[in-house]
């Protein structure tokens, strides 16, 4: 366990950003809240500048897409405190039409590289990065491979279609 | 120690102290057993090509006893694993860096078509990008199936004509693929 319980966390960050920070839950002991896009960087800054908690080490950033909801695509923050072993993990909620929330390059140099990557897979918009281009597929894809619409197989396969199989 | 195998000569006309066949054939005959290849291995289908050139299947007995690992002086481009859609320009200048005649054979599932890998970032066959002799079966294969087709390739090599690279299907085969 770690030297802070996850209670202490939740209500310091209740007290600071009240109704901003939402649907809290503890999955396996790791303590998960939502919060919105105009708060995640307070929220980042607070957990790594504040004395107690000192979440100083940026586990990882992803995302997740739901195409059924309404805010479809999921920013997902994993943050680790070295000094108290806890971690969180962050998620935030945006739309497809304005997939838009601010860097974390700011608060950590490793989120450059993990923010490329959300990017370059979910075509999620951090702005103000400061190089924000594909980093892992090749520099001429027109999609977002990791979104639902776009499907995973290559179109140029031949050596499946029915016809082979007298379908 | 076993007796040492030279190899035939071609058919031709033989007398007293001379020997008459036409250039192709002895040309097609010592490239066929001085065949350098350059390994492009990048996964498993490597794995299996180290047994091939390892002392059990000693690939070097067939006339390749130096893999070159610069494409200016191999004739044979073996590929040999997955190619990822960001290996691909890479594997293509491979390719138009090496010297005329040049082969190619694709090894194993993935280097032939994707194997597995039918997502969007793997290559779905080498013959995409790069003109291909010979494709060898197999997830990965065995050292024996990549000799049988290294000696596939070591048939084209010996039956091509001179005049085959020159020609103008030569020309359009490589200009489908935009290669000069």
């Amino acid at each position: 366990m770690g030297k802070i319980a996850n209670q202490e966390i939740t209500d310091k960050l209740s007290a600071k950003f009240g109704d901003q920070i939402s649907a809290i839950s503890e999955p396996y002991g790791l303590l998960t809240f939502e919060t919105s896009v105009t708060v995640i960087s307070d929220v980042l800054t607070f957990l790594k500048t504040d004395d107690q908690l000192k979440f100083n080490y940026l586990t990882d950033i992803t995302a997740v897409h739901y195409p059924e909801k309404n805010e479809a695509l999921g920013v997902i923050y994993h943050l680790h405190s070295l000094t108290n072993n806890v971690r969180v993990r962050i998620k935030v909620f945006i739309t497809t039409a304005n997939p838009n929330i601010p860097t974390a390059t700011t608060l950590w140099e490793g989120a450059n590289w993990m923010e490329r990557e959300t990017f370059d897979f979910f075509g999620i918009n951090f702005t103000g990065h400061p190089n924000l281009v594909r980093i892992l597929n090749v520099d001429d894809m027109t999609v977002f491979p990791m979104r639902r619409e776009y499907q995973l197989e290559d179109p140029n396969r031949i050596d499946k279609k029915d016809y082979f199989f007298g379908r | 120690m076993s007796d040492i195998n030279l190899v035939e000569a071609p058919a031709g006309v033989e007398g007293s102290g001379f020997f008459a066949t036409s250039l192709e054939k002895v040309i097609g005959m010592a490239r066929a057993n001085s065949l350098w290849p350059l390994p492009f291995a990048t996964s498993c289908c490597g794995i299996e090509f180290m047994a091939t050139m390892g002392s059990h299947y000693d690939f070097s007995r067939f006339g390749s006893e130096r893999p070159s690992f610069s494409p200016r002086q191999a004739d044979l481009l073996m590929v040999m694993g997955t190619i990822a859609k960001k290996m691909a320009p890479v594997l293509k200048q491979v390719y138009i860096q090496m010297a005329e005649p040049r082969w190619v054979i694709a090894v194993g599932a993935c280097a032939s078509s994707g194997g597995i890998f039918d997502t969007y970032s793997v290559l779905q066959g080498i013959d995409e990008i790069i003109p291909v002799d010979v494709y060898v079966p197999g997830c990965p294969p065995r050292p024996e199936a990549i000799i049988n087709g290294f000696n596939k390739i070591q048939d084209l090599v010996r039956s091509e004509s001179l005049r085959r690279r020159d020609s103008e299907e030569y020309t359009a085969l490589l200009a489908k693929y935009g290669i000069q």
